[in-house]
């Protein structure tokens, strides 16, 4: 009951996150802004154009960014997977700036070039990281951690002579978005794009949770208790790297969301796929919306791209974990 | 070579590689329905890759695993675990979940997606609780019990899953005298009266003799004896299965022999 108490908080947090969110800036945004009236209209269009669009395509990645990281630390059995760490969301990133490189960003059914050419790069990734890991016997940390980084160095060679083969305009629009960010010009056409594949992604997941809780047990085990343990692995990879390509294809690799989230909600709720991925998915949303609007207040009138900040958070957090568990297995 | 009664579960001519090392060669026999079947043989004879293809849970090989007359891959995945269930070594590996939770993930080929579990579920994962004497730590977590806790929490979740055969691996090996004679007891108590098969793996011929009415024999992936325990326990077919030269000795008590291996000191 007390995991029930702690999932009605977290919504509630999320749902206040979001209201008050929009009007969090440099530029103070009146509250009757919302229904456009104004002594100034151009607030109107800060709130309603740039403001509201940003926060929901915030919440929107920082949701799809924890619950793929949850799915992959359940499927690799390890807390240190992730998209960032295995290297997905640097191949969703090269597919992407092979699309902005071969101007592929026109829209098929609401689907750009770029998402289908991000998603493209993270299913392709997470099937070499995982057959690179598979191949070894057993699950190693260190395989999974040097396949992951191996992959992401000579991703990002490769996104770099994509950059070097660009002209000006190419080359800053792919260096900007490799940061990461929410600042350039999201619009609700791009919220419109990523909310199909997050919110597929999502219910895939959520659909399968006892199947999740199995596979962390041992997929021998799972495939003991009737669980359809290679299909439904290779569901479960499809939606993360869908989910992972749709936000990297708009926002670029924002870092570490899908390792910090569903973390803290593990300690919250405990290993239960039934309590965490709700709460990994409420939780990663109100966390990025939160860093985004402490990234473009901090350093007023700049903008931090949110990238940068969920990073230099990401980077010792991950270390505590490293040492931490390393420490533990020791002990046992 | 089959008994007379009909086979709940039957191996034909079974054979399975894993990776280009072939593991089982033309492996046959029969398991009577109710009946208590040990595995045994030296290390690297095969016998968890033997026990891994009767659960259904390794793909591959050539040949037949039969349940009731029909191939183990007619059966939806489901559907076999609702019949058989698997132990496996109860290693130290870090599973996160309380003992509860483990058990209650027994309960698997029952759930739809989304449903809560029902109270048949909790019923069922209390009352394989009770039967193991795990209730009392059903609150912590897995990975923090000793190893002969966990081997019961394991041998709960498999007695919650239900089904009318059970498959355990090593299930005393690495146990100490105290909770290797509960562990035979709780199998010996959860077998009878129900129409249970058990099948066991070890490499411990003096318990699989105490502990079943049957026994296989493996040796470099072949099955070299099918038989009784009696029949089991002669110098020369032991020395030609363990490759080490064996005397028998009384048992006290027991009706049976002892092994024990003689190779040492003496020579």
């Amino acid at each position: 009951m007390k995991r029930a108490w702690i999932l009605a908080a977290l919504l509630a947090a999320a749902v206040v996150v979001l209201a008050v969110a929009p009007f969090v800036g440099m530029t103070r945004i009146p509250l009757t802004a919302l229904w456009g009236e104004s002594d100034h209209p151009v607030l109107v269009d800060v709130l309603w154009k740039l403001r509201m669009p940003r926060v929901v395509m915030g919440f929107l990645a920082g949701a799809g960014l924890a619950t793929a990281g949850m799915a992959f630390q359940a499927m690799f059995r390890n807390p240190l997977a992730t998209p960032f760490t295995l290297g997905v969301a640097s191949g969703a990133s090269l597919g992407s700036a092979l699309a902005f490189h071969l101007g592929l960003t026109a829209c098929w059914l609401g689907v750009s070039g770029v998402t289908l050419c991000a998603f493209g790069g993270a299913l392709t990734t997470i099937a070499l990281v995982y057959g690179l890991t598979r191949s070894r016997q057993g699950f190693s940390t260190a395989t999974m951690l040097l396949a992951g980084v191996a992959l992401s160095f000579s991703f990002s060679s490769l996104i770099l002579f994509l950059q070097y083969r660009s002209d000006f305009t190419q080359t800053y629009r792919m260096l900007r978005w490799v940061m990461g960010g929410l600042d350039r010009a999201v619009s609700f056409a791009d919220v419109l794009g990523v909310l199909p594949p997050v919110a597929a992604g999502s219910l895939v997941i959520f659909y399968l949770t006892h199947e999740l809780n199995l596979i962390t047990t041992g997929e021998q085990l799972a495939a003991s208790r009737g669980v359809e343990v290679d299909r439904t692995k290779k569901i479960l990879f499809m939606a993360a790297s869908l989910m992972v390509g749709a936000v990297v294809a708009v926002c670029g690799p924002i870092g570490f969301v899908g390792l910090m989230a569903p973390h803290i909600c593990r300690l919250a709720v405990g290993p239960d796929h039934r309590f965490l991925a709700p709460a990994s998915w409420l939780f990663g949303g109100l966390f990025l919306v939160v860093c985004d609007a402490a990234a473009r207040t901090i350093m007023a009138p700049a903008e931090l791209p949110v990238g940068i900040l969920t990073s230099l958070l990401g980077g010792p957090f991950f270390l505590c974990l490293l040492l931490c568990t390393s420490a533990r297995r020791e002990v046992a | 070579m089959i008994a007379d009664s009909p086979s709940i579960l039957e191996v034909r001519d079974f054979s399975i590689a894993l990776g280009a090392q072939p593991v089982l060669r033309g492996v046959s026999f029969g398991v009577a329905r109710g009946e208590a079947l040990a595995i045994v043989g030296p290390n690297g004879a095969g016998k968890t890759t033997l026990l891994k293809c009767l659960a259904g849970i390794l793909a591959g090989g050539s040949g037949e695993i039969l349940l009731d007359g029909r191939p183990l891959s007619f059966y939806a995945r489901k559907q076999l675990a609702r019949r058989i269930s698997y132990v496996p070594q109860a290693d130290a590996q870090s599973v996160p979940f309380t003992v509860e939770q483990f058990v209650l993930m027994g309960r698997y080929p029952y759930l739809s997606p989304f449903s809560p579990i029902g109270r048949d579920d909790r019923r069922a994962a209390d009352e394989a609780m009770a039967r193991t004497g795990t209730s009392r730590f059903a609150q912590r977590r897995l990975d923090t019990l000793s190893g002969g806790e966990r081997q019961k929490v394991y041998i709960a979740a498999a007695l919650a899953q239900g089904g009318d055969v059970m498959l355990l691996d090593e299930p005393t090996t690495f146990l100490d005298y105290h909770h290797q004679e509960d562990i035979r007891l709780l199998l010996r108590r959860s077998a009878r009266g129900s129409a249970t098969t058990t099948i066991s793996v070890t490499h411990d011929v003096n318990r699989a003799a105490l502990e079943s009415d049957r026994i296989v024999a493996l040796r470099g992936g072949r099955v070299v004896f099918v038989g009784t325990p009696e029949a089991i326990m002669r110098p020369d077919l032991l020395a030609e299965i363990y490759g080490c030269p064996f005397v028998l000795v009384d048992h006290p008590r027991a009706g049976l022999p002892m092994i024990v291996p003689s190779s040492g000191e003496e020579d």
